[in-house]
């Protein structure tokens, strides 16, 4: 694994950041739940996807956020049928509450 | 609603052993498998799993059909696992600002290269990695963790989540937010094709 950016490289960023339809990497930060939600407004989604273009960190990060929420949605859950049958006791119990 | 389900309601509403006794091993799996995501304690998510099928044949005979059934029977189940979500003694778990991402003084962000990444199609044919992803998703700070698992793995939406909980919709995505990041730093060994 590679190092993160060298310090001058980011203080590049920094400046370029603050030109009229840049945001820094915090600020795309705080769009970016909204923006896989798919709620930013037209203007606010272009200079979104401005700075995921002209950042290579912000891309990645995104990448693996996405890569990471994807193995959490499919393998936070097993499939239905792979699941183990309630247990007999459990069954007895609710049955048993039932016909009180 | 389905013709299957309607009759079945018609017969557990009646008081019919063996027609609950079915539902209680159609359904049993799925709702068993809710509530230990949400309780996280074999124990406590049987118990959940009683009161909610307690809950649903007290309320079978009202069920209009105008969710499916399956949708009804999740919420409760739901519902029930979150109240017995705080009694489950808690295992370790992360410090959440620890895991969220880093920026430098002007705002740029910090994040160590990425020369390869897995996919998640690549990951998920690994036999253990369901366990892994629970595993990691189990270390984060239960009200982090309880959005997360709604959210993403249980489908509810932000509007479902903000009322079940109580707090608004703007702290459910807040929290959501941080909570994808400080997952995603857990997986990163395992995203990164790093973790054994
Ligand atoms: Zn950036």
């Amino acid at each position: 694994m590679s190092r993160a950016a060298p310090t001058l490289m980011r203080r590049i960023h920094g400046m370029m950041f603050k030109l009229p339809l840049m945001i820094t990497c915090e600020a795309f930060e705080d769009f970016i739940l909204a923006y896989l939600e798919d709620e930013l407004s037209a203007r606010q989604r272009f200079v979104f996807e401005m700075h995921l273009k002209l950042c290579r960190e912000c891309r990645e990060y995104l990448a693996a956020y996405r890569a990471s929420l994807e193995l959490a949605k499919a393998g936070g859950k097993a499939p239905e049928e792979t699941l183990p049958p309630v247990p007999d006791d459990l069954v007895k119990a609710v049955l048993d509450a039932r016909n009180q | 609603m389905e013709p299957d389900d309607e009759a079945a309601i018609a017969s557990i509403a009646a008081g019919d052993r063996p027609a609950t006794e079915d539902f209680v091993r159609k359904h049993g799996p799925w709702m068993l498998s809710v509530a230990t995501r949400i309780v996280r304690d074999t124990h406590h998510a049987e118990d959940a799993v009683q009161n909610a099928f307690a809950k649903v044949f007290d309320n079978i005979g009202g069920f209009d059909g105008r969710s499916a059934l399956k949708t009804w029977v999740h919420r409760i189940v739901v519902n029930e696992s979150l109240m017995l979500m705080r009694k489950a003694n808690r295992s370790r778990t992360v410090a959440i600002d620890e895991l969220q991402p880093v920026f430098d003084n002007n705002g740029c962000r910090i994040e160590d290269r990425w020369m390869t990444m897995e996919t998640p199609e690549t990951l998920l044919v690994r036999s253990d990695i369901r366990a892994q992803v629970s595993g990691k998703i189990d270390l984060l700070p239960d009200n982090y963790r309880i959005i997360l698992v709604l959210r993403d793995i249980e489908e509810l939406t932000t509007q479902e989540v903000s009322q079940l909980l109580g707090i608004s919709e703007a702290n459910v995505k807040v929290r959501l937010h941080r909570a994808r990041a400080a997952l995603k730093r857990l997986l990163e060994p395992l995203v990164r094709g790093q973790a054994v």
